[in-house]
C-alpha cells in the first residue's frame, strides 16, 4: 500500500509545480548601464508575469568579453546557463559544438519566418532549426551630427564622401572638430565599414568583409577604402585614444564636434542630455552607397540538463519576439524592433528612417551584417580585421597597400 | 655655510621630496574622491582636480544601493558580504597551510624541499589566464563547480606560493638552537609549531593576511568565472557598474563604487600599516 | 625495572621518530600535489591545447607547430612580447629604485614617519582595475593633467603619452609603479631597520659620511630583501592583465598589449584558444628562462647560510 501511496504523492507534487510552471531560467548577457537594464528587466517581469522564474547572471565589459569568457569556462565546466546573448556567426559556432537547442516549437508555431527578414532568421538558425530568438536590429552606419552647427554653417547632410570631406573642411575651418571619435578597435572598424560601403559599394563588401575573398581583400577597391579612413584622420582630434564611444557623442551634444559616425545607440545619449532629433540633433546614413549595415541581439538558448525547466526556456523565446517587449526594448535601445509588424508609431524620426531603409534594402539586397560588431564573421577574423584596421589607422607609417596586403594575410591566417 | 644650517637645508630637502612624493601617492585618490562628489554636469564641464560646484553625495548613496549591476539594480552592498564569505575562509586556509609549509620547509628540510620550494616560486609566474579553462574542468570533476567552495579552493591554490615564501623566511630567522633543544625535550612535529614558532609568528601573520586579503578581495577574474549565480564578489558588481557597453556612463558613480569596494583593503592597509612594517622588519623579508 | 622501560620507551621512541620523520613530507604533501596538479599539470594541459587546431572551446586535433609559426608573424604578438621588455624591465628597476630611495629618505627618523608610509603603502590596496581607471584619466591630455597645467597658465605643456602609440607603454609604466613602490620602500624600510646598528656606527667612528655608509655597507644587506622584492614585482608585472584593460584597452591601436592581455584576446575574446595557449606558452617559457637561473642561484647560496 505504501508503494502505490508514495508514487501519488510524488505525481501529485509533479502535477502541481508543472501546473504553477514555476520553470526557471538563468540568462547570461551584459547589459548592466541604467539604460539597458531597465529595458531587459522588462523582459524578466514579463517572464515573471507567466510565473517563471528569471536568472540574472549579468557580466559586463568590452561587449561581451568578460561575458564570453565565463560563457566558456561554463560550457567547459558542464554548466551552462539556460539562455546567453550571443549574436551573429558566434550562434552558429556555439550550435556547431552542440551546445545549443532548437527552439522550433516556438519559432515555427509563431511564424518567425513571416515576421523576420531572411538575413536575420539565418542568423538565428543551425542547420534549419531556430536556436536564438533576435531581441532587436540596430543600424551601425548612421552619422549623427550637431543640427546647431550645421545650421549656424549653411551644411547639409552629406550623401557622397566626398560631400563628406567637403562638410569637414568647412567645420575644420570654423574651429570644430569635424569627426568625434573614440580611438578603440571597434570605433575604428565601425568607421571603417561605413567608408568601405560608401566606396566600395554592397558587393565589394560583401566579397571582402562577409566572404572574405582574398584578391579582393588586397585589391584596388580595399586600397581606396583604406585610404579614405586614413584621410578621416585628420579630422579628428587627436586625444582620441581610447575614449568612449559615449564620451565621442557627448562632443557632438555640446558642440565641440559636428559628426559622429556610430550605430543608432548613440540616441540614448542624445536622450540622456535632453535632445530632440531633427531639431538638437541630425541623423542620416553614412555617405556613399544605400546600405544598411545591422547588428542583431540575441538570445541563444543552451541544451537544458533538467528538462524540467524547458517551459522557462521556451517561454523567453516566445517572449523575446512578442510586440510588447520589441517595442520596449528598442525605445530603450534606440534600435528597432526585429520584428516587422510591430508599428513605430511611438518611436522617434530616426527609428522611422531606420525601418524604411532596412525595409528598402531588404529588397534591394543591401541589408549587411556588420563586420565591426560581430554579425559579418566569426570572432577570429574579426580580431584580425581589428588588428590590422586599429594598427593602420594609428601608424602612419604603413601605406594602404601594406594594410590591405596585411589584411588578407591576416585574414587568412585567423580561420 | 654652519655645519647646524646645512643640516637643517638637508632636512628641508629631505621633507620637501617625501612631501612631493606623497602628493604623487594621493594625487589619484584625491581625483577620486573629488569626482565621486560632483554631478556629472560639473565632470563634463570641470578639470580633473577642480573643486565641485555643487557638492553630493548622491552617488556614493547610488553606488552604495541604487545602481545597476545587471538587472538587478541594488548597487553594490548586497555583494560585499559575498566578498567577505570569500576572502575570509580563503585568506585564514592559505595563511594556515602556508604557516606549516614555512614551517617545513626552513626547520625540517629534507631532499627535494629545497627543489619543492623552487617549483612553487617559479608557480608565481604562471600567468592566471592560463588556469581558467584547466580549473574549470577540473572543479566539475570535483563537484565544486560554481560554489563559494571552489572559489576559496581556487584562491588557496593561487596564494600558496606567496604565503610559504612569506612564512619560511620569517622561520628561517628562528634560531634553530630553540629547535633542537626542543627536540632533545622530546617536543614533536606539531608541538614545537604549536609552543615555539607560533607564539613568535604574529608579525608575518599580520603580513600574509593584509596581502592575501588584498589579493583575494580585489581579485576579478577568477571571481566571474568561478562563483555562483547568488554569491558574486563585490569586484564582479563593481565591474558590471563601472563598465557598460552601449550605455550612459556616470563617472561619479563608478568613482563612489571603486573607493566603497576598495574600502575594506584600505581600511586593513591603513590600520594595520605599522604591523606591516614592524612584520616585514621582524624578518618576513629577510633571506 | 629501568632497562625494562628504557628497552619500551626506546622502542617507542623509535616509532615515534619514524612518525617524527614522515610527519614533515605528509605536512607538505598537499601543498606538492596541488603545484603538481593544478599549476604543473594545467601548463602542461596548456602545452598540449597550443598544438592543437582549437577554436571556441578546446579540441584535441593535433596540428604540430602551426600555432607557433602563425605567433612569430603576427604582429600584435611581436609587440606585445616586445612591450612585456619594456614593461616589466622599467617597472622593476624604477619600483626597486623608488623604493630603496624613499626607504632610506623614510629611515632619517622623519617625524611623519607613520603618516608617510601610510601614504605610501594604500596604492597597494586597490585594485588594479580602479588604479587604471583613475590614471587613465589623469593622463588622458583633453581631461587630465595636460589640460590642468595648461589651464593654470602653462599653455606649452603637453604630456600626450596615453595618445602617442611610441609613447603609451610608459604610461602603463607609471601607473603599475604608482601602485606598487610603496610596498617595495616598505619591504627595504623593514630590511633597513633590521640592519646591524654596531655596523654602521663602527662606520661612523671611521668618519665616513651617510651617504657613503648607505651605499657601502647598509645597501649591500639588503640582498635578501631584493630577492623577495624582484620576486613579488615580477609577479605583478606579468598578471597586470587589469592595468592594461582598464588603463589603454591596449591602445592606441595594439600599442600597449602585454602577452597577457593577447593570451586573453586570442583564449575567450577571439576563439583561438590554441592560438592564445601557444602565446601563453612562449610567455612562460620566456620568463621561466630567467626566473630559473635566478632562484636557483639564491636557493643555492641561501643553503649555505
Amino acid at each position: 500500500m505504501k508503494a502505490p501511496k508514495r508514487l501519488l504523492l510524488a505525481a501529485a507534487l509533479a502535477a502541481a509545480t508543472g501546473a504553477a510552471g514555476a520553470a526557471e531560467v538563468e540568462v547570461l548577457h551584459f547589459w548592466t548601464s541604467g539604460g539597458e537594464a531597465r529595458a531587459a528587466a522588462t523582459l524578466k517581469a514579463m517572464l515573471e508575469q507567466q510565473g517563471h522564474i528569471w536568472r540574472d547572471f549579468a557580466v559586463a565589459g568590452g561587449g561581451g568579453e568578460s561575458a564570453m569568457t565565463v560563457l566558456k569556462s561554463r560550457a567547459v565546466s558542464g554548466n551552462p546557463p539556460s539562455a546567453a546573448q550571443i549574436k551573429g556567426p558566434a550562434i552558429q559556432e556555439w550550435g556547431e559544438l552542440g551546445f545549443l537547442d532548437s527552439i522550433d516549437e516556438v519559432a515555427v508555431k509563431d511564424g518567425w519566418s513571416m515576421l523576420l527578414p531572411e538575413v536575420v532568421a539565418e542568423l538565428m538558425k543551425v542547420d534549419g532549426h531556430y536556436v536564438a530568438a533576435p531581441v532587436n536590429v540596430h543600424r551601425v552606419n548612421w552619422v549623427w551630427a550637431n543640427a546647431e552647427v550645421f545650421g549656424k554653417l549653411g551644411l547639409q547632410p552629406p550623401t557622397t564622401w566626398d560631400e563628406f570631406f567637403a562638410v569637414a573642411d568647412k567645420l575644420k575651418a570654423a574651429g570644430i572638430t569635424p569627426l568625434a571619435h573614440g580611438g578603440q578597435s571597434w570605433q575604428d572598424a565601425t568607421v571603417f565599414e561605413a567608408v568601405a560601403i560608401g566606396q566600395g559599394g554592397v558587393d565589394f563588401y560583401r566579397k571582402a568583409l562577409v566572404e572574405l575573398d582574398d584578391a579582393t581583400l588586397r585589391g584596388p577597391a580595399m586600397v581606396q577604402a583604406l585610404k579614405t579612413f586614413k584621410r578621416l584622420k585628420t579630422y579628428m582630434d587627436p586625444d582620441r585614444a581610447n575614449r568612449d564611444w559615449n564620451v565621442a557623442t557627448g562632443m557632438v551634444i555640446n558642440g565641440k564636434a559636428g559628426m559622429q559616425i556610430m550605430g543608432d545607440w548613440a540616441k540614448g545619449e542624445f536622450a540622456s542630455a535632453g535632445q530632440k532629433a531633427g531639431t538638437d540633433y541630425l541623423c542620416f546614413p553614412a555617405p556613399g552607397a544605400a546600405a544598411f549595415t545591422l547588428n542583431v541581439d540575441s538570445f541563444a538558448m543552451f541544451k537544458l540538463r533538467a528538462p524540467a525547466q524547458r517551459p522557462a526556456q521556451l517561454a523567453l523565446a516566445r517572449l523575446i519576439m512578442a510586440p510588447p517587449f520589441q517595442e520596449a526594448f528598442s525605445l530603450a535601445k534606440g534600435s528597432i524592433p526585429a520584428r516587422s509588424d510591430v508599428s513605430l508609431d511611438t518611436f522617434d524620426d530616426c527609428a522611422k528612417r531606420s525601418r524604411k531603409d532596412f525595409d528598402a534594402a531588404a529588397q534591394s539586397g543591401a541589408l549587411l551584417p556588420s563586420m565591426a560588431h560581430g554579425i559579418a564573421t566569426r570572432s577570429d577574423v574579426q580580431g584580425a580585421f581589428f588588428d590590422v584596421l586599429t594598427q593602420f589607422f594609428n601608424d602612419d607609417a604603413i601605406s594602404a597597400e601594406q594594410a590591405a596586403d596585411k589584411l588578407a594575410k591576416a585574414v587568412k591566417a585567423a580561420r | 655655510m654652519t655645519e647646524t644650517s646645512r643640516l637643517f637645508l638637508g632636512r628641508i630637502a629631505l621633507y620637501a621630496a617625501l612631501a612631493a612624493w606623497a602628493a604623487f601617492y594621493l594625487a589619484p585618490l584625491a581625483v577620486m574622491l573629488l569626482t565621486s562628489v560632483k554631478t556629472l554636469d560639473d565632470i563634463r564641464t570641470g578639470t580633473l582636480l577642480s573643486w565641485p560646484a555643487a557638492l553630493t553625495l548622491e552617488p556614493w548613496l547610488k553606488a552604495w544601493s541604487g545602481a545597476c549591476t545587471g538587472i538587478r539594480c541594488e548597487g553594490l552592498a548586497p555583494f560585499m558580504w559575498n566578498s567577505v564569505l570569500i576572502t575570509l575562509p580563503a585568506v585564514a586556509i592559505s595563511t594556515a597551510i602556508g604557516a606549516l609549509n614555512g614551517y617545513v620547509l626552513s626547520k625540517w628540510r629534507f631532499r627535494g624541499s629545497e627543489l619543492f620550494f623552487g617549483a612553487l616560486l617559479l608557480g608565481c609566474f604562471l600567468p592566471f589566464q592560463v588556469l581558467l579553462i584547466p580549473m574549470a574542468q577540473t572543479l566539475k570533476a570535483l563537484g565544486l563547480a560554481n560554489t563559494v567552495s571552489g572559489l576559496v579552493l581556487v584562491h588557496v591554490i593561487c596564494g600558496l606560493a606567496s604565503t610559504t615564501l612569506f612564512f619560511r623566511n620569517y622561520y628561517v630567522g628562528v634560531p634553530d638552537e630553540l629547535i633542537r633543544a626542543a627536540k632533545l625535550d622530546g617536543a614533536g612535529f606539531f608541538t614545537i609549531f604549536w609552543r615555539i614558532l607560533l607564539p613568535v609568528s604574529t608579525p608575518i601573520i599580520v603580513v600574509c593576511v593584509i596581502w592575501q586579503f588584498t589579493q583575494i578581495w580585489n581579485d576579478f577574474l577568477f571571481g566571474v568565472v568561478y562563483s555562483g549565480l547568488d554569491t558574486q564578489p563585490v569586484t564582479v558588481a563593481l565591474n558590471n557598474l563601472v563598465n557598460t557597453s552601449t550605455g550612459v556612463k556616470e563617472y561619479n558613480v563608478d568613482m563612489a563604487a571603486a573607493l566603497i569596494a576598495a574600502l575594506p583593503t584600505l581600511l586593513v592597509y591603513v590600520l594595520a600599516g605599522k604591523h606591516f612594517v614592524r612584520g616585514l622588519t621582524a624578518g618576513a623579508v629577510k633571506g | 625495572m629501568a632497562t625494562v622501560m628504557a628497552r619500551a620507551s626506546g622502542a617507542e621512541h623509535a616509532r615515534r621518530d619514524r612518525l617524527q620523520a614522515w610527519l614533515p613530507r605528509l605536512v607538505l604533501a598537499p601543498s606538492v600535489a596541488i603545484t603538481l596538479v593544478f599549476v604543473y599539470g594545467f601548463i602542461g594541459w596548456t602545452a598540449a591545447l597550443s598544438f592543437t587546431s582549437s577554436k571556441l572551446l578546446p579540441s584535441w586535433n593535433f596540428v604540430g607547430f602551426e600555432q607557433y609559426l602563425k605567433l612569430a608573424e603576427n604582429e600584435r604578438w611581436l609587440v606585445a612580447a616586445q612591450n612585456l621588455l619594456i614593461f616589466g624591465g622599467l617597472f622593476i628597476a624604477v619600483c626597486l629604485a623608488i623604493g630603496v630611495l624613499l626607504a632610506v629618505l623614510l629611515d632619517q627618523k622623519i617625524r611623519a614617519e607613520g603618516a608617510l608610509r601610510a601614504i605610501y603603502l594604500y596604492p597597494m590596496a586597490l585594485s588594479f582595475i580602479v588604479t587604471g581607471t583613475a590614471w587613465k584619466w589623469i593622463l588622458n591630455p583633453g581631461l587630465g593633467l595636460q589640460k590642468l597645467v595648461q589651464d593654470l597658465g602653462f599653455t606649452g605643456f603637453t604630456f600626450d603619452w596615453l595618445v602617442n602609440p611610441d609613447k603609451a607603454v610608459y604610461t602603463l609604466v607609471i601607473a603599475a609603479v604608482w601602485q606598487a613602490s610603496g610596498f617595495v620602500m616598505a619591504m627595504f624600510l623593514a630590511g633597513l631597520r633590521g640592519v646591524d646598528p654596531a655596523l654602521i656606527k663602527a662606520a661612523q667612528l671611521d668618519g665616513a659620511s651617510l651617504p657613503r655608509i648607505y651605499w657601502r655597507i647598509v645597501l649591500p644587506c639588503l640582498r635578501p630583501v631584493l630577492f623577495s622584492a624582484l620576486m613579488i614585482l615580477s609577479h605583478i608585472a606579468i598578471k597586470s592583465f587589469d592595468l592594461v584593460a582598464a588603463l589603454t584597452g591596449g591602445g592606441p591601436g595594439f600599442a600597449t598589449d602585454l602577452p597577457a592581455t593577447f593570451m586573453y584576446a586570442h583564449a575567450f575574446t577571439r576563439g583561438q584558444m590554441a592560438l592564445g595557449s601557444a602565446s601563453a606558452v612562449l610567455m612562460l617559457g620566456a620568463v621561466l628562462a630567467v626566473a630559473v637561473p635566478f632562484l636557483y642561484s639564491e636557493l643555492r647560496s641561501k643553503r649555505h647560510d
